[in-house]
């Protein structure tokens, strides 16, 4: 393939100037962005933009109104960015914002000139009035790589991801031989983001030396991992980036076709990166001789239909050839035989979005962030009990101990910290003794947890370590394709034996069952689901076997937390005779009260819904939960 | 002819085409290797009973041999304690889940389960762990074949021949422990398509998939 340098980068420099055109003018007026990805408008950001909409008319106030994509703050939700470029103040993010909120914004700030700083955030530049994201702790510590634009452009215009640089990577890719390109992408030492970490330039330089007339890129999108969703929110974002990096990888492995297989339950997703495609091929960055390079390359959208192994590579392809999801044999890996049997290169969102970024600004610029066996910035999906939830861009390196204190703001409630799970179903769950460890591949690796596509989910007091490891196991035991023995019947050997212990049917010896499988069906599985399968459990007795030995040895949930190990109970000194809020509550007439009119909880009837202990109000906090159940039976004696 | 491979299994120096796997390499010099899905035909093995592992000399672990290509000079161990172990637990899984009734079973002595059982001294009934029982009814509807899903270790002998050999009827439904072989919409086999060829009943290892007998 021939490319004529000048060709190349005169057809991006007219699309540039044509981009920037059409953003110009948007900085001349008042600029209202609404965080609208999934987690903007499940929080109700599209009535916010709804209620903007019809203040700006109503005030006859002319503004332009964005929908952008989500900056990773996803506990302040809906978000919404103002930017009065006729005043003094600077670019000012508000969080938590409602329709009434949104209204004075508009009446206030854009009508009358007060900027309502009770209601901001941030400021999104540096300025004497209101501190910036990164005078927070979250900032200090954070570093956007691949969402820097995330939650600051409109996704579905191209122009605007054109105006900040996009596809500049490409236009240079353009005018390299594909081999550079490997080198470079090897010299980086990126490692794919999708759990497993293998070296991305090797895999490259292994389909790139694959001979074969047809290759294919694979985007892996179909993220499922409960508590995850650093995919989702990037291509709802700023999916444009990670088309770049697809073009990009199919440029330097020689591929003319590429898939994206996106999850059908990210219906936005799935949306912007339709559009995002449509738009690249209207402005011939997608298609036959891509700004005339004589580099032809197309993507099509594939929709997964929701199984879990399908993030498998192997059934990944399986899926899209029309066949079953379900893994094979490895070797011969993807890279050699992949899609139709040919080399095929499969990257998670991630991966990809790196691309554009180490070839714009170099191997040597991306190795300066993290460490020097994980180069680059890792993505969190901040959920469970932290105060704030969201996503979050760190350097390789940052500890758990930051990540959960200064970027999620410590445990919500006033509640102490338990377990960390990183990894998904794969993964484990990590205590508070090995909070000091550096976030990346393999001291992650070491403790027992595994890097995975970047699911954190934190847990505090009141969660049974049982429990997590008895619901991660029954999530992979559910998504198992039950092709291979050991992950079939395996897994569900191990799932019973942890639902008796929950129910307090465990007997001594259960855990080194649990131990005894787990090393088996690690050795014996066929994919790296059944491989990992056991994680959660080896984890959580690995740290927390305390519980196991409550639970089984005296049918004790220390959480409070599994249903038949716990009795509701109100205690006789706290409860207020006056008070009856929760004999109303209990929806099976279980409580009633006493001569003294001290409410007591019939134990025949009770379904332990939890409705009693929500209603007794704060002032008394009379009702508890007792564990072993038959405690309850013991204090009853002993008040008598 | 292309050149022959010499390789060793159990220090026993054998020779074997090229891409040959080391399971029907093994099987044809009279080794036996525990083995329930694969089928040498079928050059993209299932490998999924994940019962034949052996040791590969220069390998960190025990691999399957269905899996794994001839190659000169390759050193093969069928047994070792790590080897017997994998083996161990996964047949005491599938015996789990396969309903036990030897006496009474068409495939009596003919059975790869039983055949496993004798060659590496291992129990039928399991002894570690309890059993998974299916109670699937049993499919009897079609004139020559009777289906006991009960008794399935689903090897996937029968979906493979039934596709390349018989009515293409057959097909693997549902995921993780309710994994089955089915056919469409579950319909009985006299209601499909079936064309009643009996390949599927000469594949089938275990006695799930028999002949019904004229009585």
């Amino acid at each position: 393939m021939k490319n004529d340098n000048h060709d190349v980068s005169s057809a991006l420099e007219k699309i540039k100037i044509c981009a920037s055109a059409s953003w110009q003018p948007l900085l001349e007026k008042p600029l209202i962005m609404v965080g609208a990805a999934t987690c903007g408008r499940a929080a109700g950001a599209l009535e916010v933009k709804r209620t903007i909409m019809a203040e700006l008319e109503r005030l006859n106030i002319d503004a332009n109104v964005l929908e952008v994509g989500c900056m990773g703050h996803c506990y302040a939700e809906p978000l919404v960015v103002i930017t009065r470029p006729d005043s003094d103040f600077p670019p000012i993010c508000y969080g938590y914002v409602t329709e009434g909120i949104a209204s004075r914004l508009v009446q206030d700030y854009l009508g009358e000139g007060d900027p309502c700083l009770e209601y901001a955030l941030a400021a999104m530049e540096v300025n004497d009035f209101i501190p910036t994201m990164a005078d927070f702790p979250r900032g200090l510590i954070e570093k956007k790589i691949i969402m820097d634009y995330c939650g600051l452009i409109d996704p579905q215009n191209i122009e605007n991801y054109l105006a900040t640089g996009g596809y500049k990577a490409l236009c240079s890719v353009l005018r390299q031989t594909p081999e550079s390109i490997v080198q470079t992408m090897k010299d980086s030492g990126l490692r794919g983001r999708g759990g497993a970490g293998f070296p991305t330039g090797v895999k490259w330089e292994t389909c790139l030396k694959a001979d074969a007339k047809e290759k294919f890129i694979i985007c892996n999108a179909d993220e499922g991992d409960p508590g995850a969703f650093m995919d989702r929110t990037i291509l709802e974002s700023n999916p444009h980036k990670m088309i770049e990096g697809m073009i990009i990888a199919a440029y330097a492995v020689g591929a003319a076709r590429g898939y994206v297989y996106v999850r059908a339950e990210y219906p936005l997703a799935v949306e912007r990166i339709r559009l995002a495609v449509k738009q690249v091929r209207e402005y011939y960055l997608l298609g036959k001789s891509i700004l005339d390079s004589g580099f032809d390359f197309d993507i099509e959208i594939f929709q997964g239909s929701g199984a879990f192994v399908c993030g498998e590579e192997t059934a990944l392809i399986a899926s899209i050839e029309g066949e079953p999801g379900i893994p094979h044999h490895r070797p011969p890996f993807p890279a050699i035989a992949g899609l139709w049997g040919k080399p095929t290169i499969i990257d998670n969102v991630k991966t990809l979005c790196y691309v554009p970024h180490i070839i714009s600004r170099g191997a040597d610029w991306f190795k300066s962030t993290g460490t020097p066996e994980s180069p680059g910035t890792a993505i969190f999906a901040l959920a469970g009990k932290v105060v704030n939830t969201g996503l979050a861009e760190v350097p390789m390196g940052t500890t758990l101990n930051q990540m959960i204190y200064d970027v999620g703001s410590g445990i919500a409630g006033g509640k102490t910290f338990k377990a960390v799970q990183i990894g998904g179903p794969s993964g484990g769950c990590l205590p508070e003794s090995v909070l000091e460890t550096p976030i990346d591949f393999d001291s992650l690796k070491q403790v027992g947890a595994i890097m995975g596509s970047g699911g954190m989910v934190v847990l505090d007091q009141d969660d049974c370590m049982v429990e997590i490891a008895r619901y991660f196991l029954d999530f992979t035991q559910k998504e198992s394709c039950g092709k291979c023995t050991f992950c079939r019947l395996g897994t569900k050997h191990m799932l019973n034996i942890l639902e008796n212990i929950t129910k307090g049917k465990g007997a001594p010896g259960d855990i080194e069952k649990l131990l005894t499988l787990a090393e088996d069906i690690k050795a014996g599985s066929l994919c790296n689901l059944g491989k990992t399968a056991p994680n959660p459990v080896l984890s959580t007795i690995k740290y927390f076997r305390d519980e196991y030995d409550a639970h089984i040895n005296e049918k004790r949930c220390p959480s409070l937390m599994c249903k038949d190990l716990i009795a509701y109970y109100i205690l006789p000194e706290k409860c207020e005779r006056s008070c009856d809020a929760c004999v109303g509550s209990c929806p099976v007439e279980a409580i009633f009260s006493n001569e003294d009119r001290i409410k007591v909880i019939n134990q025949e009837k009770c379904v332990k819904c939890d409705s009693c202990l929500l209603a007794c109000p704060p002032q008394y906090r009379a009702v508890v939960k007792l564990s072993p159940p038959e405690e309850v039976a013991a204090r009853e004696k002993g008040k008598k | 002819m292309s050149q022959q491979i010499t390789l060793t299994i159990d220090g026993q120096e054998i020779t074997a085409q090229p891409g040959d796997k080391v399971l029907w390499a093994a099987l044809a010099n009279k080794i036996y290797i525990p083995h329930l899905c694969a089928i040498e035909e079928n050059h993209t093995p299932f490998a999924s009973c994940r019962l034949c592992f052996v040791e590969i000399k220069g390998y960190p672990s025990p691999v399957t041999a269905c899996t794994e290509t001839v190659q000169p000079g390759m050193a093969v161990t069928t047994r070792s304690p790590r080897v017997d172990r994998l083996v161990r637990t996964g047949f005491e899984m599938l015996m789990t889940n396969h309903r036990l009734e030897c006496n009474i079973c068409p495939a009596n002595h003919s059975c790869a389960l039983q055949r496993i059982a004798r060659e590496r001294g291992l129990s039928l009934k399991p002894k570690e762990l309890p059993l998974l029982e299916r109670n699937l009814p049993v499919d009897d509807s079609a004139p020559g074949i009777i289906y006991d899903p009960n008794k399935c270790v689903l090897c996937g002998r029968c979906v493979w021949v039934c596709k390349t050999r018989g009515a293409g009827i057959l097909g693997f439904a549902r995921r993780g422990f309710d994994r089955m072989v089915t056919t469409f919409r579950d319909a009985p086999l006299a209601e499909s398509n079936c064309n009643y060829c009996d390949v599927c009943a000469g594949v089938c290892p275990v006695g799930a998939l028999t002949i019904k007998c004229m009585s």
